[in-house]
């Protein structure tokens, strides 16, 4: 089922508490999924990166687990340095690592050779972007990355219900556009055509990190948009090429854009007023950050829509 | 006072050993003669439910007014007595489904399958709808005075669906009874699949679905859509054109199951 949602501060209503908006609107929606939660988040703009890194899986319960986590530490540090990136500073918890850093290389070759560190998944890379993901309901996560006072601009989440593949972090979303910097994707629903755009995809170079078919429209987007199109026009596209039932929710640096398929059969709820844009997959989780009569509409198959912050 | 928490949450099992929630009646509503007030703010949905149904059957209330829905989900469903409830607000997924009799007011918006499988009585939504208003509806009026979503009136079985807004795809899929009124322009697939019934459309169809075809207008069509404006008092109605089934997929005898065993 999955319950998704996603909100954005408008005209230059700058920083605002997304993380805690963003937990409040992701626990009213825990009863449609509560495998797993996860958020991209984006903090204002700065100069440096900052990249979101998965060391182990939160199942793995291995004696030695603690040992090969730390040599992953030491081994990422040293490759980012190697690359010629300025480290800023290294935080995490036991199980992922967000490290800032300045750079001005190639960003590709960076997350690829922090991604051949064995068992390490880059989750996000960006100026702004930041992918939490885990197991538990929103409240969990939040409180095990601190995410209560995060601060930022806009931000989208995903309750997940497993369907098609494993309850685990590599299995959750949000999902980075690898290698496209700060642009993420929540989706709802099953694509039936996932197998057919994942050759296609693969065998134009791009790599997944799951066996989920909502990876694919992170993916899907990021190649469009490296040959050149807008946000809307390759979400636009994406109804054509995509096949299933799906409403996802897609972000950049400073946009936010929903489609739908030509269907209706995922429910989305839309509120826009001209300090903000709340959507989500039932009314009740707009509520948590608008606690009064709003006026809301579901919009209609075939529907995409961009706004920017 | 609060009235909700004043209790002591027990929490009891059932022999299966699944959680059995809290269906105790908070017995909390302002009550006035056959009119009642509820704030439901901090209530459940399970304890909102019960509190309607024991104004209604035990204390004698024809008249409710629901404060604070906030878009939950489920609410005034099953109500089967004649009664007036005013829901003060929105309403989530599922709201006024499988009701009998009542006259139900929402001030706000609803969200999908709003009055499903209603038998009789009156739903009126003062904004949007989400998608399948009215599934399997078999009686009654339910008036939307916004847009309403996808496959509105899916499986209609009876009953009238107004809507003053747009539609999208699908309106009346599998309909097989009853009659829809939609003022604005409805998406693909109109009429999909239709057995019988009828849909008004004043607007642009954008296609229609398969074996639905247009039909012939005649004075029962205007009577009918007349004396609906009157009683809900939605003003004149607007120029409509009227969609019927095709019957071309129409594949089946009308012998009953113990009549076929005699012909064959």
């Amino acid at each position: 089922m999955c319950g998704i949602a996603g909100i954005i501060y408008r005209n230059g209503g700058g920083e605002r508490q997304v993380g805690r908006d963003m937990t409040a609107m992701l626990q009213a929606m825990k009863h449609r999924g509560p495998d797993s939660t996860g958020y991209a988040l984006y903090r204002g703009s700065t100069d440096g990166y900052v990249m979101h890194v998965k060391l182990s899986e939160a199942k793995d319960e291995d004696a030695e687990l603690a040992q090969r986590v730390g040599r992953q530490r030491d081994q990422i540090e040293a490759r980012i340095r190697a690359a010629g990136a300025e480290i800023e500073e290294i935080k995490g918890t036991h199980r992922t690592m967000t490290i800032t850093f300045g750079f001005d290389g190639d960003l590709k070759l960076l997350a690829d050779a922090v991604e051949r560190v064995r068992h390490t998944e880059v989750l996000s890379l960006g100026r702004s972007l930041e992918i939490v993901k885990d197991l538990g309901d929103a409240d969990t996560v939040s409180d095990e990355y601190g995410l209560g006072e995060y601060t930022g601009t806009h931000a989208i989440g995903h309750a997940r219900m497993a369907t098609e593949s494993d309850v685990d972090i590599a299995n959750a979303h949000p999902y980075w556009a690898y290698p496209f910097p700060d642009v993420a994707v929540v989706h709802n629903g099953q694509l039936t055509n996932f197998h057919d755009w994942r050759r296609r995809l693969t065998r134009s170079g791009h790599r997944f990190q799951s066996d989920c078919d909502s990876e694919i429209i992170a993916v899907y987007l990021a190649h469009q948009m490296s040959e050149g199109r807008s946000l809307e026009d390759s979400m636009r596209q994406s109804l054509e090429d995509l096949d299933g039932v799906f409403t996802y929710i897609c972000v950049t640096e400073d946009a936010l854009g929903v489609a739908k398929d030509e269907l209706g059969a995922k429910p989305l709820v839309l509120y826009e007023d001209d300090e903000l844009v709340a959507l989500a997959s039932e009314e009740i989780a707009i509520r948590q950050v608008l606690d009064r009569e709003i006026e809301t509409n579901d919009p209609y198959e075939g529907e995409v829509r961009v706004w920017t912050r | 006072m609060d009235p909700v928490n004043a209790e002591e949450p027990t929490v009891r099992m059932d022999e299966r050993g699944l959680v059995e929630l809290d269906d105790s009646i908070p017995k909390t509503s302002k009550i006035d003669g056959e009119r009642a007030e509820l704030d439901a703010r901090e209530m459940t949905t399970r304890k909102i439910n019960a509190e309607l149904r024991w104004l209604i059957y035990e204390q004698g209330v024809r008249d409710v007014t629901v404060l604070n829905p906030s878009a939950r989900h489920s609410l005034g469903t099953a109500i089967l007595a004649r009664c007036r409830i005013r829901f003060e607000g929105s309403l989530g997924y599922f709201g006024c489904g499988l009701i009998d009799g009542p006259e139900i007011v929402i001030t706000g918006r609803v969200g999908w399958s709003v009055a499903e499988n209603m038998m009789s009585g009156v739903v009126v939504v003062e904004h949007n709808a989400g998608s399948l208003a009215g599934a399997a509806l078999r009686g009654g009026d339910l008036v939307v005075k916004g847009d309403v979503g996808a496959r509105t009136g899916i499986d209609q079985k009876g009953g009238t669906i107004i809507a003053l807004g747009n539609a999208a795809s699908m309106t009346g899929f599998m309909m097989q009874r009853g009659r829809q009124i939609i003022c604005g322009d409805v998406g693909p697939g109109l009429g999909d699949s239709m057995y019988d019934g009828t849909i008004y459309v004043g607007g642009e169809v954008a296609a229609l679905g398969i074996d639905c075809i247009e039909g012939e207008w005649d004075d029962s069509d205007t009577e009918l859509i007349e004396r609906k404006f009157a009683n809900h008092e939605l003003g004149k109605p607007p120029d409509l054109r009227k969609f019927v089934c095709g019957k071309k997929l129409y594949n089946y005898d009308s012998l009953e199951p113990s009549e076929r065993k005699l012909v064959l």
